[in-house]
């Protein structure tokens, strides 16, 4: 399979931080591979020329943490739909939790999952397996078989793993097989019934609150499992300042720790739920604004290595009733650029080079995936944005089946105009 | 003069000085009704009300109803168990069946925080929350109000202690707002682990003991001690939580002044509240009680004159 | 055209016209058996008040004095916007087998007196009810006469007629004022 024609991205800003470029110039895509990078370049004949004036040409972006919701809740999402809306949102690949159901915990369900994704023909979709058989925290699955179908982590995500001795077991195999665990984490005991962030808000609403001590005590803890047995330990959509710190430490100290945040957390706080807004209703829950401001400094610093979305859509009834018993999640991948340079870059907190290390290059480096670089000869997986381009968020019109956002409404900064995977136009913006 | 209220009392929080002190006001006519031979108006007539109960609840609903029919509303009773998910219909599907029905006000009690709040954002009718979750119990907050006012009349400068479980008490949020917002001064006192976290920022003083409660208030509002709690783990014991915050007569007797004492029901005589407490000189309890029929008159009075477009037409003329 | 003003009863006037009202109640109700008196809010409270000391003055008996709000038996609740303010109803006895007078200080429509005769229902059976007011300016839109009358006015229907007194407004005095809008009061 190749691309019928060539593609010139002509006088776009260039920027890929796993090399070092950042300047004007040409890119040409042939037959899936970026084939020249640089300078100006003559149109071969029959190319297709993408005029980027005034846009950023990045590395296509890489999300390491979606729910895809297929099998099981395809009323909600497909992976058909979802790598769609991936791809509306500037992602040329995505990695599925296995929290579906069934569970993705055995090589056919890693295939399957595979395979939907080759037939979306929009993102990649890379499946991450089950770290436990059902996700019941109880036996391990078969990494080995899940990797070798094609899985590129293990996680129990939407749960965590509340066995220590468990946890231990699957840093140490995992290590065997050279693919990151990804932890959820939360105390069960003091998350139970929580429905947001334990503080004056969650006082004032009679909600009952998840303190962040539940995210810092199982943080701190995979941490220092990860000192014990040398596994990667990848710790999902951190949310307080006191998990920056943890992380920060164990960073200092060389362990194989490494963060990602989600936009949500990196711009809006518990005040969202005001009026029992179940669309601000996530776990980990929005937190206060000093949180906000340590993950902000922690994604400028390097203690947070990724931005994932951890793309949750629901069905719109499931969000509209009590907030107590409302579903947990909002959908992310339409809105994340737009959401990290509006809260990121604009106030000049990072730089747009920063910004596509955290959601491209620092992603396939840590996962091992393929993508994220600019570099000749490299898989052509291409996002081009406008960076000052304000839009205005409308669920009606996006690709995910999800509608469940807290942005709605709100006039954003940033537009995917293009999304290239393989060579290939998978998403564009007209005008 | 005072902005009316809106279309729905929710709870005290959103409530102004001046929107408390009105509906305590027309709370105070309206108690003589209920001492007439024919107690019923007809203010009300025609109007429909439903009463929307999610969660048990006797003396409130009775309190509801007699105020619904003194007023000369018909009323309709629905009672149903829980909200979850998987037990029945919605709560989004179960207000648009009351919209098409055409009624004129519902009081909702839900074990959800919000969920009166979530009604009245569906529906046009008036709604008035007979207590959500942990969040608000506006008519009893009131009724509490009126009680201390018939007391000691003017209410500012006037020391309140909410003792026992605050943090799953809806009777303490409405109080604590109402009474703060009426100029007194207000405490709480219980274990720390029935305590929120962020108590102090909602602008209370916080009592370990309850004897420098006692010493330091007017009136104590001796809230529920739901015995859940203890099977949850809050608490070690009942036994241990009368020794140690029982609101008792020995303990009340040390107390520098005459202390009057509120309990919102049903009491757990023994445990929070002793017995001679509960019936002695000082206990306003079944003034509230009585407060608590008038309060609910003056309530349905005020909102039912808050139909949207009347609202729209006062603005207008305003 | 501009508001114009006109009193109908100066202080004097009115204090003599309320001790004939108060010596028509005695004479109609065969003195003072079994008579009780009850106001209107507001002003109506005030002007039965003073029939009562008049009548205490001249028969050396003191009649029983009663309140009466009638916002709750309005036949207008339902258009009037936000709700108007409830005043306190106080009856001084069962009222079965007596001869209750009610008194206002101004008939107009007559639908304070139907809600006021509905409100009395609801505490007893009276042998008889009168009705007493200080004004009565025509323009009834219900069956309703007085037995008592201090004066009449003809008020066309865009004009007020203001009672004053002194325990609310400082003077004594009843005052017409002709206007384009309609008149709040009464």
């Amino acid at each position: 399979m190749s691309a019928a024609r060539d593609l010139l991205f002509k006088g776009g800003r260039l920027i890929d931080p796993s090399s070092g470029l950042d300047g004007i110039g040409d890119l040409l895509v042939r037959d899936g591979k970026i084939e020249s990078v640089g300078g100006a370049i003559a149109a071969p004949a029959d190319a297709t020329v993408i005029d980027c004036a005034g846009q950023v040409v990045s590395p296509g972006f890489i999300d390491v943490h979606a729910h895809l919701r297929e099998p099981g809740r395809e009323d909600v999402e497909t992976i058909a739909t979802g790598a769609r809306s991936a791809a509306a949102g500037g992602f040329t690949a995505v990695c599925a939790m296995p929290n579906t159901d069934p569970v993705t915990d055995n090589q056919a369900a890693v295939g399957f999952v595979l395979k939907q994704g080759k037939a979306a023909n929009a993102a990649r979709v890379y499946p991450i397996g089950a770290i436990s058989i059902g996700e019941k925290g109880e036996r391990l699955a078969e990494f080995g078989e899940m990797v070798g179908a094609g899985a590129i982590a293990v996680s129990d995500d939407g749960k965590p793993v509340v066995s220590a001795q468990l946890m231990r077991t699957a840093l140490e195999y995992a290590r065997t097989f050279g693919i990151p665990v990804a932890d959820h984490c939360e105390d069960p005991t003091l998350a139970e019934g929580g429905a947001m962030n334990e503080g004056l808000v969650s006082a004032r609403l009679g909600l009952k609150g998840i303190p962040s001590e539940a995210e810092e005590i199982m943080a701190i803890r995979d941490i220092l499992l990860a000192r014990r047995t040398g596994g990667h330990v990848h710790l999902c959509h951190m949310s307080t300042r006191g998990s920056v710190e943890l992380i920060r430490w164990g960073k200092d100290r060389n362990i194989r720790v490494t963060a990602e945040v989600c936009p949500h957390h990196l711009s809006l706080t518990e005040d969202e739920v005001e009026g029992y807004n179940t669309h601000a209703k996530m776990n980990p829950p929005l937190r206060s604004q000093d949180d906000v401001e340590a993950l902000q400094q922690a994604v400028k610093d390097g203690t947070i290595d990724v931005i994932a979305t951890d793309h949750a859509p629901h069905h719109y009834d499931e969000k509209e009733r009590e907030f107590a018993d409302a579903p947990n999640g909002i959908v992310g991948f339409e809105t994340a650029l737009a959401v990290n340079i509006t809260w990121l870059v604009k106030p000049g907190i990072i730089s747009v080079a920063t910004l596509i290390d955290k959601m491209s290059c620092a992603p396939a480096k840590l996962f091992h995936l393929p993508g994220g670089s600019l570099r000749r000869g490299g898989a052509a997986d291409i996002t081009v944005f406008d960076p000052t381009r304000e839009w205005k968020v409308e669920p009606s019109r996006f690709f995910t089946k999800g509608r469940n956002t807290p942005y709605t409404g709100r006039t954003l900064t940033g537009l995917v105009a293009c999304t290239v995977v393989d060579g290939r136009i998978v998403h564009t913006v007209k005008g | 003069m005072t902005a009316p209220l809106g279309k729905d009392l929710l709870g005290l929080e959103q409530l102004t000085a001046g929107q408390i002190n009105l509906i305590l006001d027309t709370a105070v006519p309206l108690k003589e009704i209920s001492e007439r031979t024919i107690k019923k108006v007809p203010t009300l007539r025609g109007a429909t009300i439903v009463n929307l109960f999610f969660e048990a609840s006797t003396r409130t609903r009775i309190s509801f109803e007699f105020a619904e029919k003194r007023m000369s509303a018909d009323t309709v009773n629905v009672a149903s168990a829980g909200s979850s998910v998987s037990k029945g219909e919605t709560l989004v599907d179960t207000a648009r069946n009351l919209e098409a029905m055409r009624i004129d006000m519902v009081v909702i009690r839900h074990p959800a925080s919000g969920a009166a709040q979530f009604l009245a954002e569906r529906i046009e009718s008036n709604v008035i929350n007979a207590g959500d979750g942990t969040h608000e119990h506006p008519t009893q907050g009131l009724l509490d109000l009126l009680t201390l006012r018939d007391h000691f009349g003017a209410l500012a400068g006037k020391r309140v202690c909410l003792c026992g479980d605050v943090l799953h008490s809806r009777v303490a949020r409405s109080n604590i707002w109402g009474l703060t917002k009426l100029g007194v001064e207000v405490a709480v006192c219980g274990p720390r682990s029935l305590l929120p976290n962020a108590i102090e920022d909602m602008g209370v003083k916080v009592f370990d003991r309850i004897e420098a409660a006692i010493e330091w208030a007017d009136a104590l509002n001796v809230l529920r001690l739901q015995l859940e709690r203890m099977q949850a783990g809050y608490i070690p014991s009942l036994r241990e939580y009368n020794r140690v915050f029982g609101v008792t007569r020995e303990r009340l007797e040390r107390a520098p002044r005459d202390v009057l004492i509120l309990h919102p029901g049903p009491m757990n005589r023994g445990v929070e509240i002793d017995s001679d407490v509960a019936d002695g000189p000082h206990s306003v309890i079944l003034n509230q009680v009585t407060n608590g029929v008038a309060i609910r008159m003056a309530v349905l009075y005020l909102l039912s004159g808050n139909t949207p477009q009347l609202a729209e037409a006062a603005k207008g003329s305003a | 055209m501009p508001n114009s003003s006109s009193i109908v009863l100066s202080t004097r006037a009115l204090e003599r016209t309320v001790n004939r009202m108060a010596d028509e109640i005695v004479e109609r109700n065969d003195g003072t058996e079994g008579l009780v008196l009850v106001g209107i809010q507001r002003r109506g409270v005030q002007i039965a008040e003073r029939i009562a000391a008049r009548i205490e003055a001249s028969e050396g008996v003191r009649v029983p004095l009663g309140a009466l709000d009638i916002t709750l038996y309005r036949d207008d609740l339902q258009t009037v916007g936000p709700r108007p303010v409830v005043g306190k109803t106080t009856l001084p006895i069962a009222l079965d087998g007596l001869r209750v007078v009610i008194v206002d200080d101004v008939l107009f429509t007559g639908r304070t007196i139907r809600a006021a005769l509905d409100e009395l229902a609801d505490f007893g059976r009276p042998a008889r009810v009168g009705l007493a007011v200080l004004v009565d300016r025509g323009g009834r839109e219900l069956p309703i006469q007085p037995d008592v009358v201090g004066t009449h006015v003809e008020a066309p229907a865009g004009a007020r007629v203001d009672v004053f007194v002194k325990e609310l407004d400082g003077k004594d005095e009843v005052v017409l004022t002709n206007g384009n809008h309609a008149g709040a009061a009464s």
